[in-house]
């Protein structure tokens, strides 16, 4: 077998008009070099002798269709090349079609608000067929699957523990050492305790561990039911008769609700054991440090507390499982679907915790 | 011929603006395996979604066991659902259930036996697909062909009086795919159940059904036994069963983008 040459082009400037040679191997790697140089050269009715092609593939084939379209004649391609090109129709022109303009900025503002608009239709879907699908099991208890409820109190709840004690407990320590210091100063570190307890119990123990259970439970929502959806198996359950609402959304809407004040109670309770170290450390002993709190933070705080971490595990679990059952197709999408569970959880909660803000500030709880 | 278990008659259904049904009118009584023939994009895995009522037509009617089921509610539709049985392409198994829990799915959620009867149920549908060895595998650990003999246990798990298939043949060897083709012959001939195949396998669908139904542009362009089927004149019939690439069925999708997909300017006078 014989060594193909390397591509090579050839221009006969002094032909009008110009005339171009091809030789040698027309393939991927060759053609790159000299398609801009046969680009140039070429003008309407030059011939393109391609008699000396060793050979020629798919990208060798476009590059005599390009020359022919811009209106080269090619002659001599040997015999074994010529169902290559001719299967491009090279004789034929093509038309190009307009290219679609990209929308202009009312158009996007437009399109942006029906996004939207959707977004929100979806959103309050949502909320009613999860409202409905409640309704229905508060009417008959039997209907919850009690097996898969527990199954994710567990991995949201139980197996959450560590993480939350972790930053409940630093959050204590650092909260309770950063505001100790100054105080000191007024001979105030008595006073920490307070500090400490009644932020912990009312604004900082529901919204981190809501912000964990967002991380960890609302993305794992969104994953696992998104990867069920592109798998099909939700419409197996439909087409078995099973409502996805009742069978997948609820136990996971009711295990957290359930949980997240629970996890939320063991935060504040680890926030202030920390908090409580430190004071020590300050020459205020912990029983001291813990008739401050009793005193000073009563029953509304914690209940205004839990309730706001109630309504937070519920906005977390909803958004998680909404995200996963409008994942698209492939395994994008389940990506895509977990991220957006998650960044919307933490935008919601911010959005809601302002809210509760403002709304226990006007009944003044 | 019996009364239909599934009549579509003048259904339209479109998505947007864009008709993927125009006019289709077929049906399938108890007993009958049908086959629905089509290229890529025809319509119908749209068809089979109009049957379990996931989608709505647009305008006529589809009429399962009697019923419309465009004029259904919601909840009525879950109920109707329970005389569907439907094999999904890839199998659509729940990963994280062992077959046999997979096949007592439905058993043990839309019926009220005790677990002992389920077992013995489960055991036998396991046993129609020759897969009762496998009980206690993973989907994970199952190859394709043996993936979709389980789903088809976990289909028929509930006696369906109608059985939908989309695509059971696509990516299987030729052994799994005849399993497979007699398993829904001997199936709907032992349930007495109506069985559509949604398909584009030529050879096989045609050993297996009784009669077949062309969809193309929207609607039914040719119908028949497989035996008419095979000697039909209809040119789109004969390209669809010799495979040919020219024909009434474009190769090339309508577009004459191919100049600018190849980012070359010209042509544009």
């Amino acid at each position: 077998m014989t060594i193909d040459r390397p591509a090579g082009l050839d221009i006969d400037s002094t032909a009008t008009p110009a005339r171009l040679t091809l030789s040698g191997r027309l393939d991927a790697e060759h053609c790159a070099a000299l398609w801009p140089r046969a680009r140039a050269a070429l003008a309407q009715g030059s011939v393109v002798d391609a008699s000396a092609v060793d050979y020629c593939d798919g990208t060798g084939a476009a590059l005599l269709f390009d020359l022919i379209q811009r209106g080269g004649q090619v002659q001599g391609l040997p015999e074994r090349f010529a169902p290559l090109l001719a299967e491009l129709e090279p004789e034929r022109p093509l038309t190009v079609p307009r290219r679609p303009t990209p929308p202009r900025l009312i158009a996007r503002v437009g399109l942006f608000a029906a996004e939207v608009g959707r977004e929100a239709h979806a959103a309050i879907s949502f909320i009613g067929e999860a409202t409905a699908a409640g309704f229905a099991v508060l009417r008959q208890p039997g209907q919850l699957r009690l097996g898969e409820t527990l199954r994710v109190a567990t991995s949201a709840g139980a197996d959450a523990l560590p993480i939350v004690a972790l930053i409940a407990f630093l959050l204590g320590v650092i909260l309770a050492f950063q505001s100790a210091v100054p105080m000191r100063q007024f001979g105030a570190e008595l006073f920490v305790a307070n500090l400490v307890g009644l932020s912990l119990v009312r604004e900082l123990a529901p919204l981190m561990t809501a912000v964990l259970l967002a991380g960890r439970t609302g993305a794992a929502f969104a994953a696992e039911i998104g990867t069920m959806k592109v798998n099909q198996e939700i419409d197996a359950l439909v087409t078995m008769g099973l409502d996805p609402m009742r069978f997948l959304v609820l136990p996971r809407l009711v295990a957290v609700a359930c949980t997240v004040p629970l996890l939320t109670l063991f935060a504040e309770l680890i926030g202030m054991f920390g908090a409580a170290l430190v004071l020590i450390g300050f020459g205020i002993p912990m029983a001291t440090s813990a008739s401050q709190i009793m005193d000073f933070v009563d029953m509304s705080d914690y209940l205004t507390g839990l309730f706001k971490s109630f309504v937070f595990g519920l906005g977390i679990a909803g958004i998680g499982c909404m995200r996963g059952l409008q994942t698209g197709s492939g395994a994008r999408a389940v990506g895509a679907s977990a991220t957006s569970a998650d960044v919307r959880a933490i935008v919601m909660l911010v959005v809601a915790d302002g809210l509760f803000a403002v709304a226990f500030y006007y009944l003044d709880w | 011929m019996a009364i239909p278990l599934v009549r579509f008659e003048g259904v339209r259904f479109a998505y947007g603006e864009n008709d993927i049904l125009r006019d289709v009118t077929l049906s399938v009584a108890a007993g009958q395996v049908v086959a629905i023939m089509g290229g890529s994009g025809s319509g119908k895995t749209t068809l089979l979604r109009l049957i379990g009522g996931q989608l709505k037509a647009n305008a006529g009617r589809v009429e399962v066991d009697g019923e419309d089921i465009g004029a259904l509610s919601e909840s009525a539709l879950y109920e109707r659902r329970k005389k569907l049985g439907m094999l999904f392409q890839f199998g659509a198994l729940f990963t994280d259930l062992s077959v046999f829990d997979n096949v007592a799915f439905p058993l043990r959620e839309r019926t009220q036996l005790p677990e002992s009867m389920i077992r013995d149920l489960v055991l036998m549908k396991l046993q129609a697909v020759g897969l009762r060895g496998a009980a206690q595998l993973m989907p994970a650990e199952l190859s394709g062909g043996m993936a979709r003999r389980v789903a088809l246990a976990r289909a028929i798990a509930l006696d369906p009086r109608v059985m939908l298939y989309d695509e059971p043949f696509t990516g299987l060897d030729p052994i799994s795919l005849t399993t497979i083709g007699s398993l829904i012959r001997e199936l709907n001939d032992a349930l007495g159940a109506a069985s559509i195949v949604v398909t584009h396998d030529v050879a096989e669908s045609l050993a297996i059904v009784d009669y077949v139904y062309f969809v193309a542009e929207g609607g039914v362009i040719a119908e028949g036994t497989p035996e008419a089927v095979r000697e039909s004149s209809h040119p789109f019939v004969r390209q669809f069963i010799a495979g040919q690439k020219d024909g009434p069925l474009p190769f090339h999708k309508p577009a004459g983008a191919y100049a600018a997909d190849l980012g070359l300017e010209v042509g544009r006078e």
